[in-house]
């Protein structure tokens, strides 16, 4: 299933958001904004993090979507994966973000931002094998995903 | 500053941009990843507006001792590229691959209603939790 064809402004524009969410929270509050972690945060799975700030920011985080939605651009969720391949999805991802310690945002955005060579290794490496699992499903195995 | 108000203003940019960037829908990210396909560079985009603002952030922080609402950054100092970290991104990498969500979006589908976000960050959470009951007892 392909998407519409998006204007580069768009994803530009919501880049730019996301990175200001990183560079406040960073300046103001001395913390990277990786979503796995604070996730993990917010539901008391992590140590060492206060569990409020977690808290606050995924609840923002859920009403910044919401009104974004109502308010900016209606968003359209196009997900053709059943029930088995959500459930093993979402617990390799749950499990492998916090065991590398991060995911797109905490190593993407805010890693390649400080050029950490941890996250510049783990982006090269998720990126990749998502990249790659996305060729054996689609192309070597045809339409899984 | 009360910390708890800015982590929730980070918190409604961070999911504005999501939906901002059309990174909500899986199926824009995984044309991104199929780059033998119908290549979409969407996310490219994303990533390069993401970390202007956050790069300049991180070059002020080295002229910062300590952040402006807390005693001190708190920002990993590792650098040491082990087993836990490759494992982990090889981990992330096919879950991410298999259906086009990472966690930020998902939370962020959640406020669709769409039955399939709540089914994955259900998932994603029990993840988080086997890690921690398995090999993150320790840490």
């Amino acid at each position: 299933m392909s998407p519409e064809p998006l204007s580069f402004v768009w994803p530009l524009a919501g880049g730019l958001l996301v990175g200001l969410s990183a560079a406040i929270y960073l300046l103001v509050n001395g913390r990277v904004t990786g979503i796995s972690g604070l996730t993990a945060t917010a539901i008391g799975l992590a140590r060492g993090s206060p569990r409020t700030l977690g808290f606050g920011f995924i609840a923002g985080l859920l009403v910044g979507a919401a009104l974004a939605s109502a308010l900016i651009r209606r968003p359209e969720v196009q997900i053709t994966s059943d029930l088995w391949l959500l459930i093993a999805g979402g617990l390799i991802v749950g499990f492998g973000t916090r065991w590398g310690s991060g995911c797109t945002s905490g190593h993407g955005v805010c890693g390649l931002a400080r050029l950490s060579p941890r996250s510049i290794a783990a982006t090269g490496v998720f990126m990749t094998v998502a990249g790659l699992t996305v060729f054996v499903t689609r192309h070597v195995l045809g339409g899984v995903g | 500053m009360n910390r708890l108000i800015v982590a929730l203003l980070c918190g409604l940019l961070f999911g504005a941009g999501m939906v901002v960037s059309d990174m909500i829908n899986p199926a824009r990210v995984l044309a991104f990843l199929d780059v033998t396909g119908a290549w979409d560079p969407s996310l490219a985009f994303v990533m390069g507006g993401a970390l202007i603002p956050s790069s300049i952030a991180y070059l002020i922080r080295r002229r910062l001792d300590a952040p402006v609402a807390a005693d001190a950054f708190h920002v990993p100092e590792s650098r040491r590229i082990d087993l836990p970290l490759i494992g982990g991104a090889v981990l992330f990498g096919v879950g991410w691959g298999l259906v086009g969500l990472c966690p930020g979006p998902a939370l962020a589908a959640l406020t669709t209603g769409a039955w399939q976000a709540f089914a994955f960050v259900a998932a994603m959470i029990t993840g988080m939790a086997v890690f921690r009951l398995t090999l993150g007892r320790e840490t």
